[in-house]
């Protein structure tokens, strides 16, 4: 027990939480604003693969570090381009068009990193986002630590949370996009084009899931390797159910998430570590996860015209 | 009402519309035009291309011919948007609210440059307010649209047009929805926009309306403009004529002779699903040789009473007897055995398979207690349903067609045969005739009154009060759940009735 309230105390862990929430901030919030608008976009997870080679291969090729995160967005956004057109002006499955766009984003990310660098054995290395220091914050002594020691692309996933939370609800454009979501009939009688709103959600969506990817590669590990989005971008989906569709939430359940991984990582090497095999650690936080899902979703609102395509000629 | 002389030149016109749906024409070269503070009503049945025009002028649809110029000016096709910015306000048959968002936002969607900054709930309260108070169209700005009666839904998709500053207001079927004393709110606000120049194009199939609120009327039939009249000239049978093309009759049903209860609902309530109230305390007696009438607004249990006596729905509390003997185990099993035959209100969704035959279909309640020995006697099947396609009169190339091929009132003609040739001996008929045509409508009706007088016990379920009024012998109002006492044939007028509908005289009633 004493060794629980060692990891809670120490500033490392609550420093790990802000930095394994970060790419899935960003994810959380691209994903939810397509939701919003209507669209369910399975693409994330290979968007988030490619992202993730996009950034990192740009930043090995010799760009500054922020022009790594737009290559990831705009790569990102190329994907989503062709996901909102198949979705929204086509009307296809949202279901088969997302899964597909996973399995193609993905496998272009690893054939172009192959092409790459097709004689490399390990994965080479970049300069990473370093911690940005906060002056006066970073310096508190535990505090510092714990919550001041993270990279400026971390403070950028919680500005994004910030800013899409502010457009939604309080500007004329996040009101389009989330009508389009509840009826676009009404959208089209006001005279707004559901198409054009629904597919530029997808594509800013879409870009910030690649952001999220690009995260990984460019502040969380600095190299590209396969199997490294490993799933996070289901997790997203997840956690926009688990927010109800509104940012606030959104954010709150991947820092719930994050401090579980966070939490499982090191009970692994405590003394319980020795006695339970480290796949059951590895559960937990799906496990959490479904069960805060299960008890936060019963009461949510889905957008009413979530995987409703819009025809503009059928009523 | 008079009609006014135009100040200027037409504040619309419609010029030589024509739109074709693969073989279908529903538009025909239809010119119109209206001048400023003036009504026109758009006449017509189902089908006969009034919404479809209504479509083509507010840009849903683009014409295959024709053109649309709002105040002098050429309207570019198929952008709503364009429409809006022009003045033309629609509000729809069915209403194009977000239920989710307030009535705030519903009536700001779209009105503000989508890139800036500041959402205007502001300035934008206070304007509605003010228009609010100007035609009487009183609603919460904060409420959720979804918590709304559907009239004040209807304000707010009025509001919605008035908003954008509309000088021609188009309102598909506006009062399907509305008790009379709403209609008759309607009307007075409708009369305000006129006082200030406003026109209004309303489209309906009622009659009574029509005369009521227009200074003209146009009537459509098949897709053509087939006459147009100044309403003082005209009378309800010369209009019904036109818009039928033939004369009309409707069914005088002779005096009925009830006799003992059929199906008996004691104290029945069922649980609340979402925004669809459930019943509280319900009694229900429907007796052989009788039409009990269900008269209410939609929306406030009929769905509940339907799917409770369809067998969908398992009461929470009370009893159901069938000829006078309690039901423990109420299913849909428990109500077709005992032979409660069912028109439901959605033939498409509920009523029929679309991708099945006619055959198929006409045995969908039939086929578990028919077939042998767990095989299905098609050839019998097939017979049967011959049998009803001709004494029905479903018109259709024979009963191996698809039915999602057939017309809805030839498709609603095979449900009341496979309604009617089991012989059953309650049926519940919801909606029986919605957006049937008349000839249609007369052939249905006629065919329950026959049913009554062979000794059937029918509910009939519908929104239209005239419907009501003609063929029940004895009439309950339902709202929120609850059930009127029973009104005999002709005790209460449509004004009574409405005050019903809209909630009133329950609680000294309970």
């Amino acid at each position: 027990m004493t060794e629980i309230v060692d990891i809670l105390l120490s500033a490392s862990f609550w420093a790990a939480i802000l930095r394994i929430a970060s790419p899935l901030i960003f994810a959380t919030m691209g994903e939810l604003i397509c939701e919003r608008a209507g669209v369910l976009n399975l693409g994330i997870e290979g968007i988030m693969v490619a992202g993730a080679f996009a950034g990192w291969m740009a930043v090995y090729a010799g760009a500054p570090l922020w022009v790594g995160v737009a290559a990831a967005m705009c790569a990102g956004m190329g994907f989503g381009a062709m996901h909102a057109l198949l979705t929204v002006p086509f009307g296809l499955s949202q279901h088969v068009v997302g899964l597909g766009i996973t399995m193609l984003a993905t496998a272009a990310a690893y054939y172009a990193y192959r092409l790459a660098l097709p004689e490399v054995t390990n994965p080479p290395r970049i300069t990473p986002f370093q911690p940005l220091h906060i002056p006066v914050l970073s310096d508190i002594s535990w505090l510092g630590q714990a919550l001041f020691s993270q990279t400026a692309l971390t403070w950028a996933g919680f500005a994004t949370c910030g800013i899409t939370a502010f457009v939604l609800s309080r500007t004329p454009l996040g009101l389009a996009v989330r009508a389009a979501g509840e009826n676009p009939q009404a959208v089209e009688a006001q005279g707004l084009s559901v198409g054009a709103i629904r597919m530029g959600a997808v594509i800013v969506g879409s870009g910030l899931m690649a952001v999220g990817g690009a995260f990984l590669t460019m502040s969380a590990f600095s190299s590209f390797f396969f199997e490294m989005v490993n799933g996070r971008g289901w997790i997203c989906i997840a956690l926009v159910v688990f927010g109800t569709w509104k940012p606030g939430k959104a954010l709150l359940g991947a820092l719930l998430f994050a401090g579980f991984d966070a939490l499982q990582i090191r009970l692994q090497q405590t003394g319980l570590g020795q006695i339970v095999p480290y796949q059951v650690f590895l559960m937990i936080p799906y496990l959490l996860s479904i069960l805060a899902l299960v008890l936060m979703s019963r009461r949510a609102e889905v957008p009413a015209a979530l995987m409703t395509p819009f025809n503009r000629g059928d009523r | 009402m008079t009609p006014k002389t135009p100040a200027q030149g037409p504040v619309l016109r419609l010029s030589g519309i024509t739109k074709r749906f693969g073989n279908l024409t529903a538009n025909d070269g239809i010119s119109l035009s209206l001048a400023r503070g003036e009504v026109v009503a758009l006449l017509g049945e189902n089908g006969a291309g009034k919404t479809t025009l209504m479509n083509i002028l507010f840009g849903h649809y683009t014409a295959d011919e024709g053109t649309v110029q709002v105040m002098g000016r050429d309207l570019p096709p198929g952008q709503p948007g364009a429409a809006l910015k022009a003045g033309v306000g629609m509000v729809h048959q069915h209403f194009t609210l977000a239920g989710n968002l307030t009535v705030l936002d519903n009536v700001l969607l779209g009105t503000r440059p989508l890139l800036s900054l500041s959402s205007g709930r502001a300035e934008a309260r206070a304007r509605l307010a003010q228009l609010a108070r100007d035609f009487g169209l009183a609603v919460d700005p904060d409420a959720r649209v979804a918590t709304l009666s559907v009239g004040e839904r209807q304000r707010v998709e009025i509001l919605k047009a008035l908003y954008r500053d509309a000088r021609v207001l188009i309102l598909d079927e506006p009062t399907a929805v509305l008790t009379p004393q709403e209609a008759d709110a309607l009307f007075e606000t409708l009369r305000k926009m006129t006082a200030q120049g406003l026109s209004v194009i309303f489209i309906s199939h009622k009659l009574h309306e029509v005369m009521a609120i227009s200074s003209r009327v146009l009537v459509l039939r098949h897709g053509k403009l087939v006459g147009e009249v100044a309403t003082t000239d005209t009378d309800r049978h010369q209009l019904a004529t036109m818009m039928v093309g033939a004369e009309i009759t409707t069914p005088a049903p002779a005096k009925a002779r009830p006799g003992a209860p059929l199906l008996t609902l004691e104290q029945v309530s069922t649980a609340r699903h979402g925004e669809r109230p459930g019943l509280t305390a319900v009694d229900l007696e429907l007796c052989a040789g009788q039409i009990t009438g269900l008269a209410g607004v939609s929306g406030n249990g009929q769905g509940a009473l339907a799917d409770l006596i369809s067998g969908l729905e398992t009461p929470t509390g009370g009893r159901i007897l069938l000829a006078g003997e309690p039901v423990a185990d109420w299913t849909p099993r428990a109500a077709l055995d005992g032979r409660i035959g069912r028109i439901p209100e959605d033939r498409h969704k509920t009523g029929t398979i679309a991708d099945f035959t006619l055959t198929e279909n006409a045995v969908l309640e039939s086929y578990a207690t028919t077939a042998t020995r767990g095989w299905m006697n098609w050839r019998d099947a097939r017979t049967s349903t011959e049998t009803i396609i001709d004494k029905y009169d479903v018109r259709c190339p024979g009963p191996d067609t698809r039915i999602r091929l057939l017309s809805g009132g030839n498709m609603q003609k095979l449900i009341l045969g496979r309604v009617l040739e089991a012989a059953p001996r309650i049926i519940l008929a919801n909606q029986p005739v919605r957006g049937l045509d008349i000839g249609a409508v007369t052939y249905v009706q006629e065919q329950l009154i026959a049913a009554r007088d062979a000794g059937a016990a029918i509910l009939l379920i519908s929104e239209d009060l005239d419907e009501i009024l003609t063929l029940s012998d004895s009439i309950r109002v339902i709202s929120g759940g609850r059930l009127s006492p029973a009104f005999p044939r002709g005790s209460k007028t449509p004004a009574e009735l409405g005050q019903w509908m809209a909630g009133q005289g329950f609680n000294h009633a309970a």
